[in-house]
């Protein structure tokens, strides 16, 4: 198209893009118009279908999720991502990587299973502890809480990635970032025209 | 992977405390060279696992260590406590002749899967059936 042929050649040239770009802008009618905004309305849903879609397969309400903080270094850094499931009948064992919510808390927690004790009918109850802490979670609790329960559990950690996750973490940061992000994006996918 | 074990509870109010020394010999390179190209660290831990009246399933991470890709690969330890306490959910060390200690660990990629691996050897260590009330730890 017009507009990616003048990114690629230079000064002049690509002020003379920018004045294609700004023509093509007072050309493009009403229906064009409406019709790059249902392809963007269309990249959106996909993007939340295929979240939903992850939420419903890993049974984690949470699926993917990013280190915020050292407690569990050298394995994880803050600005890993993570990858959890969260099925009914996986059994919570000592030695798993969980990632859990304190009652009343929002920030999930990435820490190690150190006790469990299960009763036969299933009820368990389970201690756990940042593998880069000195001291177990109990600080970490609900006052008076000194177990954590299966529902309190997002997700089991089951593979990782390093580093992606710090684009999370610099946007939640640094929001002007964020909204500079969207706002290419979104001129982006407004502007970009099928040939 | 051999474990050598000695061991007795001491009374508590509420829940037992056992108390355990062991030793651990392990060469890890022997498990099919578990250091690839993937593997960042090994996070080793050694389990107790046991059930009681009031639990049908506990398990009780008694130690841990890191080995970083790189580090010594061979584990000579002996007379080791355990790092953390090790507390039972009511009264259910004395006397308890099937507590099992395993060691396992985690595999901890550069990128991808983390798998938790179990040990194939682990140890049973009965407890006795009194409490220890002379011994110093």
């Amino acid at each position: 198209t017009a507009v990616a042929g003048g990114g690629v050649r230079g000064g002049a040239a690509g002020r003379a893009a920018a004045m294609d770009l700004f023509g093509d802008l007072r050309r493009m009618n009403k229906r064009q118009l409406y019709y790059q905004v249902l392809n963007f309305a269309m990249i959106v849903s996909s993007a939340l279908m295929i979240w939903k879609g992850l939420i419903v397969i890993t049974g984690s309400e949470s699926p993917i999720v990013v280190v915020l903080s050292g407690s569990m270094e050298p394995a994880f850094h803050r600005g890993d991502l993570l990858f959890l499931t969260n099925f009914h009948d996986d059994p919570i064992r000592a030695g798993e990587i969980v990632v859990f919510k304190v009652e009343g808390r929002d920030i999930p927690i990435v820490h190690r299973v150190i006790k469990i004790h299960e009763k036969e009918n299933g009820d368990i109850k389970f201690l756990t502890k940042g593998d880069n802490n000195e001291v177990d979670d109990r600080g970490l609790y609900k006052e008076g809480q000194n177990w954590l329960e299966k529902k309190d559990v997002v997700g089991r950690a089951r593979g990782f990635l390093p580093y992606v996750g710090m684009v999370t973490i610099i946007m939640n940061d640094y929001p002007k970032f964020k909204y500079a992000l969207l706002a290419v994006m979104g001129a982006y996918v407004l502007l970009k025209r099928e040939s | 992977l051999r474990k050598n074990v000695e061991d007795f509870t001491g009374p508590r109010e509420r829940s037992d405390l056992g108390f355990v020394t062991f030793d651990i010999t392990a060469d890890i390179l022997k498990e099919k060279c578990i250091f690839d190209w993937n593997v960042k660290q090994l996070f080793l831990y050694l389990s107790a696992e046991y059930s009681t009246k009031n639990n049908a399933l506990n398990q009780v991470v008694l130690w841990d260590k890191i080995i970083l890709r790189g580090d010594n690969p061979r584990l000579f330890l002996k007379d080791m406590k355990s790092k953390y306490f090790f507390f039972d959910d009511g009264n259910g060390l004395k006397g308890n002749r099937n507590v099992t200690l395993t060691l396992s660990w985690n595999v901890v990629p550069n990128a991808g899967i983390l798998p938790l691996v179990t040990g194939s050897g682990h140890v049973s260590v009965p407890f006795p059936d009194t409490y220890e009330t002379t011994k110093s730890y």
